[in-house]
């Protein structure tokens, strides 16, 4: 613990606190700009994306030792992995354009194929001279074992970027998520749109390789996004609680890495994800499954409470126990299945509303109002006390329920 | 019509092709063919649409109603065929369009809030930076009220009934100040309160003189709604005022053997010249 609390406050030394603060800069840019995918339900692409960089990395390290330089230039390694990641996300939206595939046929092949030639491409690589410690393996899981304060400013400059990109684009991009069609009308180029946003995720996905790896990158994009959707309505909420969010798992999960050896920083930084977004879908206050649990319950019971009035009102026994339960919750009738005063009470003017519901169907013409009917709708929430004097009008005087 | 309009491809068999001004027709489209695949969804279809006027486009399923609006905005490709907004090319006419979609083609639980969906009409204005102001929310605000919805303002649009999100879509139109408004099935399933609220904005619309196009489904409201038709089944059928053009010969040649000689009888139609 006291490990942990060290790492979280930078004092888990030099290279913990340079993975921590890189880690919540690629976190809160990967979630921010994740946030479009989520919107626009094209999550998976980015998965096809972020397989189509081992290639590149592979390439880049054989024609940088090919040309005399370090083959482990983190710049060079990234620039080539952008490329075949540019070359994979053109063919998937191409596949799925110009040819009857559709766009998850699409992504699993460039997916799997664009995987398999950077794997070909390592193992040839382990068996260069000079590929022995490349170390390239690291760009799959992420390693931050040697991170270097230049691999900070990588990230810290790609990642503003990135987060820069994200808030000039943001109008359009949520434009073309909601409403592809009337973006398109307005004269937005919906295609350019969904090529920028993809390209911001590839910058965030390139950036990202070194510290969490290409596998993993996925969840920082979507999780965060995901996990925000549960606390608010608004899409710009969504898009910074998500940057926030991504942030503090990318930097609550470095430092729970660093807390002990062999965590990899990667896989924690997701796991801690996860938990942030598992504990918004149960708790969450009006979209998270327990709340939708109690809205349930309450509207059951609501239900229940009403037609075991009007079957007090028809005096018919009750024989359903969630119906007693709720009548002797609220009073209405006694244990043994009586109604009480104030039972009788209700249940008379929840059959005189039922009647004047009646007439009001005969007598009103308006179609929307009556059809608002759905047993529950008190019937003053939709008529005026004018309207309902009429139909009492035509129903007469009260009648008594229970013969008392 | 300028020098550099080419000859129409439309094939009108051998009826005369309308006379208007159509230099500067809120919407003219010329040989207009539009397909997805290899089977023609619109073919050489010429149409003009009239300021101060409310035009409702009309065909069975599958006829190309919405095919030939989406088309002439450039939502979906086409093959060939000119379009020009008020003489101008679509390009640079834009600000002068107001499309509203099919309410089926969107996400209602994506999260954003009634009074974020009418701002997106400013969007164009905005541009990409500059902040939305007070005056952007009070005007998308009056234009909610426009169509009774503003009270809904802040509310998740998942939590609107069917009416009301249509009224919203209507509501983000208007607040683009346009002077063509394309409405796609506006009243497909809305109740009758939205349906009365959408035809009053529209009227309005229609005496400030903007052109209205809808694409309509329900024939016995054309002739109460209207000032003209456009009769599509994949090619053009018939256009024109709703006195003329809305004919049991017209309906027949539009709908074949889809639609009843006796429902038709009920609309109560002129009788065909």
């Amino acid at each position: 613990m006291d490990a942990f609390l060290n790492a979280l406050f930078l004092g888990a030394g030099y290279n913990a606190a340079l993975v921590g603060i890189g880690a919540a800069l690629l976190g809160f840019a990967a979630g921010a700009s994740g946030t479009f995918l989520f919107l626009r339900k094209r999550a998976l692409v980015s998965d096809a994306v972020a397989h189509a960089t081992l290639p590149g990395v592979g390439l880049a390290f054989i024609a940088m030792v090919a040309l005399g330089f370090d083959g482990r230039s983190l710049i060079g390694l990234l620039a080539g992995s952008a490329v075949t990641a540019a070359i994979g996300l053109v063919l998937v939206e191409w596949m799925s354009r110009k040819t009857r595939l559709s766009e998850d046929a699409a992504i699993g092949a460039v997916l799997s194929v664009f995987f398999g030639i950077g794997i070909v491409l390592l193992t040839i690589i382990q068996t260069m001279s000079q590929g022995r410690q490349a170390g390239l393996e690291g760009f799959l899981l992420g390693s931050t074992a040697g991170m270097l304060f230049q691999d900070a400013v990588v990230i810290a400059i790609g990642g503003s970027l990135a987060v820069a990109a994200t808030f000039v684009l943001r109008r359009p991009m949520t434009l073309v998520a909601f409403d592809p069609e009337y973006a398109a009308a307005s004269g937005y180029d919906v295609r350019k749109i969904d090529l920028a946003m993809m390209s911001l995720v590839m910058a965030v996905t390139v950036i990202g390789l070194k510290l969490v790896g290409l596998i993993l990158i996925v969840a920082m994009l979507i999780i965060p996004a995901v996990t925000a959707r549960f606390w608010t309505e608004k899409s710009d909420t969504v898009i910074w609680s998500a940057g926030i969010l991504g942030a503090v798992s990318g930097y609550v999960g470095a430092a729970i890495s660093a807390s002990a050896p062999a965590l990899p920083t990667g896989p924690i930084i997701v796991l801690v994800s996860a938990a942030l977004f598992t504990f918004s879908l149960f708790f969450a206050p009006a979209r998270g499954v327990a709340a939708a649990v109690i809205r349930r319950q309450r509207f059951q019971a609501r239900v229940h409470h009403r037609q075991g009035l009007l079957a007090l009102a028809r005096q018919e026994p009750i024989h359903d126990k969630l119906t007693l339960k709720v009548l002797g919750r609220d009073g209405l009738i006694r244990p043994d299945g009586v109604a009480t005063d104030a039972g009788r009470a209700k249940a008379a003017k929840v059959a005189r509303d039922e009647r004047r519901w009646d007439v009001a169907r005969e007598v009103h013409k308006d179609v929307s109002l009556t059809g608002r009917y759905d047993g529950l709708t008190p019937i003053e929430d939709v008529f005026t006390p004018d309207e309902i004097a009429q139909f009492d009008a035509v129903i007469g005087k009260p009648t008594a329920v229970g013969g008392a | 019509m300028t020098a550099s309009t080419p000859l129409s491809l439309a094939a009108n068999d051998g009826r005369p092709v309308r006379d208007i001004a159509l230099a500067d027709a809120p919407l003219a489209i010329r040989g207009m063919t539009v397909s997805y695949g290899e089977k023609p969804a619109v073919f050489s279809v010429d149409a003009t649409f009239e300021a101060g006027k409310m035009t409702a486009i009309i065909g069975p399923n599958g006829a190309g109603k919405s095919t030939l609006l989406k088309a002439a905005l450039g939502v979906v490709p086409r093959l060939s065929g000119e379009v020009s907004v008020y003489g101008a090319p679509l390009a640079t006419a834009r600000d002068r369009i107001a499309y509203v979609p099919q309410r089926a083609s969107v996400d209602w639980d994506f999260p954003t809030t009634v009074i974020d969906v009418v701002l997106m009409g400013l969007y164009r204005k905005t541009g990409l930076l500059s902040r939305l102001t007070g005056a952007h929310k009070a005007k998308a605000l009056e234009c909610l009220d426009r169509v009774g919805m503003a009270d809904f303002a802040d509310r998740q649009i998942g939590q609107l009934s069917g009416g009301q999100q249509q009224r919203v879509f209507l509501s983000r139109a208007l607040a683009q100040d346009a002077d063509l408004y394309l409405l796609d099935e506006p009243f497909a399933g809305v109740d009758a309160a939205t349906e009365r609220a959408i035809i009053d904005v529209l009227a309005a619309l229609k005496a400030d003189g903007k052109a209205v196009v809808c694409v309509h489904h329900d024939l016995a409201t054309v002739s109460s709604y209207f000032d003209n038709v456009f009769l599509i089944n994949v090619r053009r059928i018939a256009e024109g005022p709703v006195t003329e053009a809305f004919t049991p010969e017209n309906l027949h040649a539009t709908y074949g053997g889809r639609l009843a000689t006796s429902h038709i009888d009920q609309l109560d139609l002129v009788a065909g010249a």
